[in-house]
C-alpha cells in the first residue's frame, strides 16, 4: 500500500484514494492536423514502460480530485517525489539521486517533493 | 524420445520408476542456430516446438533467463477459451482452442485439458446487450456458445448467488461449453520435451543481454554465456518485452501491470465450471486439486513486482464473496503476481520490427495463456516463412499507426 503525497492538500493519503492515470508529460502534438500517422499513432498509444525510474500522472480521485505527477521507481515502487501539474521533476533516470535539471545538486528539496519511500509489503 | 503409455508406466514400475529418461535435455550453447527463440515460457517452447516439427527447421534454439515457464506460464488462472468479439481475435484464439482440444495426445503429455465450459456472467443490460453481441459474433465465426438467462446460469452453478437482492444482481451470461482450464506447467513441460525431441536446444539460466543488429537487420544475441547467432531471432518475453524492444532500438506500444492470482485452502468438488465476471471484477475456478483459483485485475500503475497490491486483493475477493457468499470464510493460502504486458487495444502483437529478422510475439496482456498453442504455431509459420501468417497478420505493430486496432477491451475478460 502506497502512501502518496498530494502536493495541492499538503497531505499524506491513502493509495485507495488515487487513480494512477499513466505516463506522465505526455506532449498532444501542437498542430495534429498536420502532424504524420507516425506522429498520431505515437503520442497516442507509444509509452516509456521502462524498469526503473517511471514519471507518472496520477489523480486524487476521491480527495481535492486534482491531476499531479510522481516519479516512481517501477521495480522497487518507491516513490521519489511528487509534484504539481506544470512542474518538472528533480528525479530523473539520468540523475536518479535527485539533481535539479540545470545539473546542481537540490539541497532545498521542500516537504512538498520530499522523499516518499513506502516500501510495499 | 521415450513414449508415455500404460505400458510404460508398468515396464518402468518394475524398476521403481528410477530410470525414467529425462524430459529435455541441458545442452551447451552452440555457435549459431538458424532460429533463436528468446523466452522460455509456453508460447517461446510451442514456437520451437511447431517450427521443429511441423516446419522442418530443426536448428533452433530457446534462450530462457530463469527455469521452463517460470514467468506468467505457470502464474496464471488456467483459463482457456475463445468467445472474443472481433474477427481477427476469434479466428486465432480458436485456432488455438482446436489445438488444445488434440494437445495432449500430440504432445504425448497430458497436459489436463478440461472442457468444463466457460461461464461470462452480465449483471447489467448493458452487460446483457454486449454479451448478445458477442454471441451472436462467435456463431458466425464459428465459435460455440450461448446466452443464458440468470436461471439457466444457476442451474449450471447452483452455488452462485443470483438471487434479487444480490447487490449486483446477475441477469444472465455468456456460456461456452468448450471453454475451460489446462494445467499450465504441464503445457510448458509438455512442449520443452516435445521441442527438445524434435532437437531444439532448450537453454536455461541463459539471459539474453542484446541484441546484435549491423546495418537494420539482426544477426545473434548476447548473452551472459556468449554470444550466440542467427539471422532470425523471435522475442517472447511478455511482461519484459518492454524492455527487450528497447535494447533492439524498437518502441512498442506496452505497458507492464502486476496481475495476480490467489489460491485457497483445498476444498471437495463444489465448482465444475469457470466463472468470470467482468463487471464486480473477479474469476474463479476449483483446480483438480480442490482449491480455488482466483484471479485478480491489473494494479493501475507500471510494475514489475512480482505480488500484486493489497488493495487489488481485496477488490478481488469482495466481487468473489459477492457472487458466491458460500466462500465467505475459505481460507486464502498463496498468493503471487506475474507481470503482464498491456497493448493499448487489450490484443497482442505477432509483428516484424524494422529490424529484419528480429520478430516480436508480446502484448497478451491478461488473457495469452489461452492462445499458447495458436501463437506458437501462427508464429512458427511466420517464422519459418518470414511472411506473417494469415492469423498473426493483423497483428501487426503496424495497427497503431493505421489505426487497424482490435479493440477487445470487452471481450478481455479483466479490465485494463
Ligand atoms: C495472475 C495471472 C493470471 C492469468 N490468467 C490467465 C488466464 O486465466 N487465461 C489466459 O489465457 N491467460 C492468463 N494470463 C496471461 C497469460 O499467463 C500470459 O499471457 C501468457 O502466459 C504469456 O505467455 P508467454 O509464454 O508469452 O510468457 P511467459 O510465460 O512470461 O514467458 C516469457 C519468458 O521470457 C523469459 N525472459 C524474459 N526476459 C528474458 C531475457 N532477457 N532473456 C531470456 N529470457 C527472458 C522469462 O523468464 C519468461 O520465462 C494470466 C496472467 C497472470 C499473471
Ligand atoms: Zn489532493
Amino acid at each position: 500500500m502506497f502512501h502518496i503525497y498530494c502536493p495541492y492538500c499538503e497531505e499524506w493519503r491513502e493509495e485507495e484514494e488515487f487513480h494512477a492515470k499513466g505516463q506522465a508529460h505526455i506532449q498532444r502534438p501542437l498542430d495534429p492536423e498536420s502532424c504524420s500517422d507516425e506522429e498520431w499513432g505515437d503520442y497516442l498509444f507509444f509509452r516509456d514502460n521502462p524498469r526503473g525510474i517511471h514519471h507518472e500522472l496520477w489523480v486524487h480521485a476521491v480527495g481535492c480530485r486534482k491531476f499531479f505527477n510522481i516519479t516512481r521507481n517501477t521495480q522497487s515502487y518507491e516513490i521519489l517525489e511528487t509534484y504539481k501539474m506544470g512542474e518538472q521533476p528533480r528525479f530523473t533516470a539520468e540523475c536518479p539521486n535527485g539533481e535539479s535539471r540545470d545539473g546542481a545538486a537540490s539541497a532545498d528539496l521542500d516537504s512538498q517533493t520530499a522523499s516518499v519511500q513506502e516500501a510495499r509489503a | 524420445m521415450q513414449r508415455y503409455s500404460g505400458f510404460a508406466l508398468a515396464k518402468h514400475a518394475l524398476s521403481h520408476h528410477e530410470n525414467w529418461e529425462r524430459q529435455w535435455r541441458n545442452p551447451t550453447p552452440k555457435k549459431a542456430y538458424d532460429v533463436i527463440i528468446v523466452g522460455g515460457g509456453g508460447h517461446g517452447l510451442a514456437t520451437a516446438y511447431y517450427l521443429a516439427k511441423e516446419f522442418g527447421v530443426k536448428n533452433v534454439a530457446v534462450i530462457e533467463k530463469g527455469w521452463l515457464g517460470g514467468g506468467n506460464t505457470a502464474r496464471n488462472t488456467t483459463i482457456v477459451r475463445s468467445n472474443y468479439l472481433w474477427d481477427e481475435a476469434a479466428a486465432l484464439y480458436e485456432h488455438s482452442m482446436k489445438l488444445w482440444e488434440g494437445l495432449s495426445q500430440d504432445l504425448n503429455y497430458n497436459v489436463m485439458f478440461s472442457q468444463r465450459g466457460v461461464l461470462n456472467l452480465g449483471h447489467t443490460l448493458q452487460d446483457m446487450r454486449d454479451i448478445q453481441r458477442r454471441v451472436n459474433a462467435n456463431r458466425l465465426n464459428g465459435v460455440d456458445g450461448e446466452v443464458l438467462d440468470a436461471k439457466g446460469v444457476q442451474e449450471i452453478v447452483p452455488i452462485l448467488d443470483c438471487s434479487k437482492n444480490a447487490r449486483y444482481p446477475v441477469l444472465g451470461a455468456s456460456w461456452q461449453p468448450r471453454g475451460g482450464v489446462a494445467r499450465h506447467d504441464a503445457v510448458a513441460w509438455g512442449f520443452a520435451r516435445g521441442a527438445d525431441a524434435h532437437g531444439v536446444d532448450i537453454l536455461q539460466q541463459t539471459e539474453v543481454t542484446g541484441f546484435k543488429i549491423r546495418d537494420g537487420r539482426i544477426y545473434g544475441v548476447h548473452t551472459n554465456r556468449g554470444d550466440i547467432e542467427a539471422k532470425t531471432v523471435g522475442c517472447v518475453t511478455a511482461g519484459n518485452s518492454g524492455v527487450m524492444a528497447k535494447m533492439a532500438g524498437i518502441k512498442l506500444p506496452l505497458e507492464s501491470h502486476p496481475l495476480q492470482a490467489l489460491v485457497s485452502e483445498p476444498l471437495k468438488p463444489v465448482l465444475d465450471t469457470v466463472v468470470m465476471s467482468n463487471h464486480v471484477h473477479g474469476y474463479i475456478s476449483q483446480s483438480d486439486k480442490g482449491d480455488l483459483v482466483i484471479g485478480a485485475g491489473i494494479d493501475g500503475y507500471n510494475g514489475y513486482g512480482q505480488r500484486g497490491s493489497y488493495t487489488t486483493v481485496e477488490h478481488t475477493l469482495q466481487a468473489i464473496v459477492e457472487m458466491f457468499p458460500i466462500f465467505s470464510r475459505v481460507r486464502m493460502n498463496r498468493q503471487w503476481g506475474g507481470i503482464v504486458d498491456t497493448c493499448p487495444d487489450a490484443c497482442p502483437i505477432l509483428s516484424k520490427t524494422n529490424v529484419k529478422g528480429l520478430y516480436f510475439n508480446c502484448g497478451w496482456g491478461t488473457g495469452g495463456f489461452k492462445a499458447t498453442p495458436g501463437s506458437g504455431h501462427a508464429f512458427a509459420a511466420s517464422l519459418a516463412k518470414g511472411e506473417m501468417h494469415p492469423l498473426a497478420a493483423p497483428f501487426s505493430i503496424d495497427r497503431f499507426h493505421s489505426g487497424a486496432l482490435i479493440d477487445e477491451h470487452g471481450a478481455a475478460g479483466v479490465a485494463h
